[in-house]
């Protein structure tokens, strides 16, 4: 079914899945990149379903692969509006800033 | 043997513009490293047979999900230097967890392999000549139909959470306020009158609704056309 080994996609997302971590902690004061980076991983998670799923020739891992996506959407949708609203409060995205609820 | 090729080349790229999308200096540029991931991504979705997801990948994400994302960041006034600080002093433990992550899937990936059963316990096989769009189109309206249905549900309410968050009213808005559209009454606005001939309704005064709602302006032009029909109604005594 795949035109590499399984190995060789499972060794992308993990790399993909990774930089994604590492982009998290690199750019740890602008919310903007660490939205993307979580984009990254989650297509990395999205890579593993439909490796496998091509790989087992069974089609519930791109099913999942599907539903993956859609929240994933529905996350960053959320996450900008959350960013936006509080750029109007405050001024700022800094990440250091957010502590209005001093958690 | 091309494939295997296009797959390196699209891997490639995919794992370069996701470290560009980590390490680029410019917000925008990040976003649009983020764009060619999605595509290198769809590619190689593509060569694992998931054509319906990869061009999912491309409409959904390419198309809707880094647009928003340039918007917000075209958007916001953020002085993105600032954001730089840091930068060096997070690189050793960002290497750190990264590199131990990394050593972590290795070892996972090098020593795995498929149960023998793992064949027959196949949720959804799939069939060798029908389309993948036109298999998982036959899946997701009937064994997973409820799941379907209910990630309608997470968009829509995402939808919902999005609006709420970000819609800003500034109380000057006109609404239509249907309850006091539905109180309105002939008698608040109407006045039935038995009008003698070429005597007219000047003394009367000009016909006003009998309620006076100053906080809506606009009812200013309609009470100006009240008072032109009520001129009108004056001169037309007068003939």
């Amino acid at each position: 079914m795949l035109v590499v080994g399984l190995g060789h996609y499972l060794t992308v997302s993990a790399i993909l899945l990774v930089l994604g971590v590492f982009g998290i902690f690199l750019n740890r004061k602008n919310v903007i990149v660490i939205l993307m980076s979580v984009e990254l991983i989650l297509l990395a998670v999205n890579l593993n379903l439909v490796a496998f799923s091509a790989a087992l020739n069974d089609l519930a891992g791109q099913v999942f692969a599907m539903f993956v996506l859609t929240v994933a959407a529905a996350e960053a949708a959320i996450g900008l509006a959350i960013l936006v609203t509080y750029f109007r409060n405050r001024g700022s995205i800094q990440v250091e800033d957010v502590n209005l609820m001093k958690g | 043997m091309i494939a295997a090729l296009a797959f390196y080349v699209f891997a490639a790229i995919l794992i370069g513009s996701a470290a560009m999308v980590v390490s680029a200096r410019n917000p925008v540029h990040s976003v649009l490293f983020l764009i060619l991931a999605f595509f290198n991504a769809a590619a190689l979705f593509l060569l694992a047979g998931a054509e319906f997801l990869a061009m999912i990948l491309v409409i959904v994400y390419v198309g809707a999900v880094a647009v928003l994302f340039l918007f917000v960041v075209m958007m916001l006034d953020v002085d993105f230097a600032a954001l730089r600080g840091g930068f060096q002093r997070y690189l050793p433990v960002g290497l750190m967890v990264g590199l131990v992550l990394l050593i972590e899937l290795g070892l996972v990936l090098s020593g795995w392999k498929f149960l023998p059963e793992a064949a027959s316990i196949r949720f959804a096989p799939g069939v060798s000549n029908v389309s993948n769009t036109a298999q998982l189109g036959r899946l997701i309206y009937t064994d997973y139909v409820f799941l379907f249905q209910s990630a309608g549900l997470v968009l829509l309410v995402a939808m919902i959470g999005a609006i709420v968050l970000t819609l800003r009213d500034k109380g000057d808005s006109r609404r239509q306020v249907i309850a006091r559209q539905i109180a309105r009454d002939p008698n608040h606005t109407m006045v039935m009158m038995n009008l003698a001939s070429h005597v007219g309704t000047k003394d009367l005064g000009y016909l006003r609704p009998t309620e006076t709602e100053p906080e809506e302006a606009g009812d200013m032009p309609e009470q100006d056309h009240h008072e032109h029909a009520a001129q009108d109604v004056a001169r037309g005594g007068h003939h």
